[in-house]
């Protein structure tokens, strides 16, 4: 299905650097010559509660604000989210769009039958990655899980390509960057992991790749098409 | 008194104090991709902001944290950080009265908590700059956006503008001290944005250049003398009106209180050149049009191009301006309209209460849809919204958690 607009919301935890992947996809997109606004949603900062960001990729100029009630794509960073509820609602599928399509970071399956046939109802395509562990084998830590699920939707919508991707990590972890109090130190954490800030990029890099490679493999294998109009 | 010109002249950090015309219509642009928080900064580092008091209420916007950092850089003349949002505007107050350009950020319940502070603003005819990035003010607490507060600002005195975008945030904060500080106008500006919105959002602004800024604030210009507690202009602090009780303290009050607010009707004039006018209208011959302001605004051009692909024409009328109001061009704007849809971010609909005072045949605003609290208004309940006045059956749409 191709889509003037698509709409990414991205379902995390607190720490998990959901708010940066959709940062990071946003300005990968405007490298592309695209529309792109990203925001996050939550509430008092704190780790391992239920964190929301969306992603919003164009090609005319986007208004849109706020949370994304009717997406096209859901990403769930950690498995808590569907198996304790720490999402925003319950189903954390509600509001998706027909024909849409569910990443989730999983090494197992998590949906219970009623999902899937409410899933398969709206012929929504659900993706497992194994992003955690990507993250782990790839870069080493797992505060590296956001770059799988950045790569797992591009890799299957093409919504930004690898080199734009590339940039817009340059551009955030490459130079100082202003965040929030919580924001910062988990830059800080993520720095000390790697001995060079080159390291850093080069690593998160391989990871996006990676899973990009792996998603793409699954959509092309399934014929999952949902993808941008060209402008 | 100044007797010669700053423009073409270079402030301490190395920028050019710029005539504001051309630095906001015909310097070059450069497009940005940031959140509405470093816009704020940004536009203030181009601000020549004698002084920032901060309450620094992260996380509905990090400007105060931000604009500190202009101050460390040399940007920003001085910076406090006040203990309360009522001691932040209380000392804004002082600085303003010492003849500083002022800046400070509020929201939600700080807002509340500093509005004693407003009225005597602007009756004290203080130029300063507040923005007020919106967030929930009741119980349940809530750090989202709900557009309640700047209801309770309409009738401080103080000129009230509704930002859309963080490109409108940028602009206007720049402009808002050239219209504030004009002789004729000399009152508080309350800049107000939709929290999170605008100021958590990445979105592409097109900056001006960092090397040029607008001239200083010239405190001479002001239509009150700046206070001197050895010889103040009407006695104002020393031997206030309120302790008398006479018919000279009435008069002068009623008086003072017409100034004030004839100073809001002279900021028309300027306001309506630099922002090129107080609303702005899309497809303004629709007979169905959305009029309504800051990001309830956006999701309402959303609405419009969904309706378009249905074939639904709708138009959109963009208030920019709540204080002055501008009654004329709404009534011009929707002299023609069936119906008038008045989206708002809080469930109280004062925006179309006070459209509906402003138009004759006030039963064609529809009052809605309305979130409160911080929650997001997708396109699709405007959409649904309109196609249920036109009598068009739609499908129940289905909300998060339904």
């Amino acid at each position: 299905m191709i889509k003037r607009r698509l709409n990414i919301r991205m379902s995390g935890l607190g720490g998990q650097g959901a708010v940066t992947a959709a940062h990071v996809l946003a300005m990968a997109a405007a490298r592309d010559g695209k529309y792109a606004i990203s925001n996050p949603f939550f509430g008092a900062e704190k780790r391992m509660a239920p964190a929301e960001s969306y992603c919003r990729i164009g090609i005319t100029r986007i208004y849109d604000r706020g949370e994304l009630v009717y997406p096209d794509v859901i990403e769930v960073f950690h498995p808590q989210v569907i198996t304790m509820g720490k999402s925003y609602t319950m189903p954390f599928y509600s509001g998706i769009k027909e024909n849409g399509i569910v990443i989730i970071n999983s090494d197992v399956p998590l949906l219970s039958d009623e999902d899937v046939k409410r899933l398969n109802d709206l012929n929504v395509a659900v993706f497992y990655i194994k992003g955690t562990q990507l993250a782990l084998e790839i870069a080493g830590t797992e505060l590296s899980t956001n770059m799988a699920m950045i790569g797992s939707v591009a890799g299957i919508t093409k919504c930004v390509t690898l080199e734009a991707l590339d940039g817009a990590l340059q551009e955030r972890f490459g130079k100082k960057f202003v965040a929030s109090g919580g924001t910062a130190t988990l830059d800080e954490a993520i720095k000390k992991k790697f001995a060079k800030k080159e390291m850093l990029l080069k690593k998160n890099l391989e990871t996006v790749t990676r899973s990009y490679e792996i998603a793409a493999e699954w959509a092309e294998k399934n014929r999952v098409e949902l993808a941008l109009a060209a402008a | 008194m100044a007797t010669s010109s700053v423009i073409g002249k270079k402030n301490k950090m190395g920028q050019t104090y710029t005539d504001p015309w051309y630095m906001m219509h015909e310097a070059p642009r450069t497009p940005s991709f940031f959140t509405g928080s470093e816009v704020i900064k940004e536009a203030i580092r181009r601000a020549s902001c004698d002084v920032m008091i901060a309450y620094p209420i992260t996380p509905q916007s990090e400007a105060a944290a931000l604009i500190g950092e202009l101050f460390v850089e040399g940007y920003v003349g001085d910076y406090f950080r006040g203990e309360s949002e009522f001691a932040v505007m209380s000392e804004c107050a002082g600085a303003a009265f010492g003849g500083a350009r002022v800046f400070t950020t509020t929201a939600g319940p700080g807002t509340m908590r500093a509005m004693e502070n407003f009225p005597m603003w602007a009756g004290a005819r203080l130029p300063i700059q507040m923005i007020v990035t919106c967030r929930g003010i009741n119980s349940p607490l809530s750090i989202q956006p709900d557009t309640l507060e700047i209801s309770y600002l309409l009738n401080t005195g103080m000129l009230v503008w509704h930002a859309e975008t963080a490109q409108d945030f940028f602009d206007w904060i720049l402009i808002g001290y050239l219209v504030a500080e004009e002789p004729d106008v000399h009152l508080p500006l309350a800049l107000c944005c939709d929290g999170f919105f605008v100021t958590h959002t990445k979105d592409v602004v097109q900056l001006t250049p960092a090397d040029m800024c607008l001239p200083p604030y010239d405190p001479y210009r002001s239509p009150v003398p700046c206070m001197d507690m050895e010889c103040p202009p009407v006695r104002m602090m020393r031997d206030p009106f309120v302790m008398k009780s006479n018919y000279i303290s009435y008069a002068t009050h009623a008086s003072w209180q017409q100034e004030v607010w004839a100073a809001v009707e002279r900021s028309r004039k300027h306001t309506i050149r630099w922002l090129d006018g107080l609303i702005e209208v899309d497809n303004g011959d629709a007979d169905i049009l959305i009029v309504s302001s800051g990001t309830a605004v956006s999701q309402g051009r959303e609405a419009k191009a969904l309706l378009e692909e249905e074939g639904i024409d709708v138009g959109i009328v963009k208030i920019k301006t709540l204080r002055p109001w501008p009654g004329e061009e709404i009534r011009e704007a929707t002299k023609h309209a069936k119906h008038i849809i008045v989206p708002e971010f809080n469930i109280i609909g004062w925006l179309a209460r006070e459209i509906r005072a402003t138009i004759p045949n006030s039963d064609r605003v529809f009052a809605g849809p309305h979130v409160g609290g911080g929650m997001t208004m997708p396109p699709e309940i405007i959409a649904a919204d309109i196609k249920a006045l036109l009598g068009i059956k739609t499908a129940a749409l289905a909300g998060r958690g339904s």
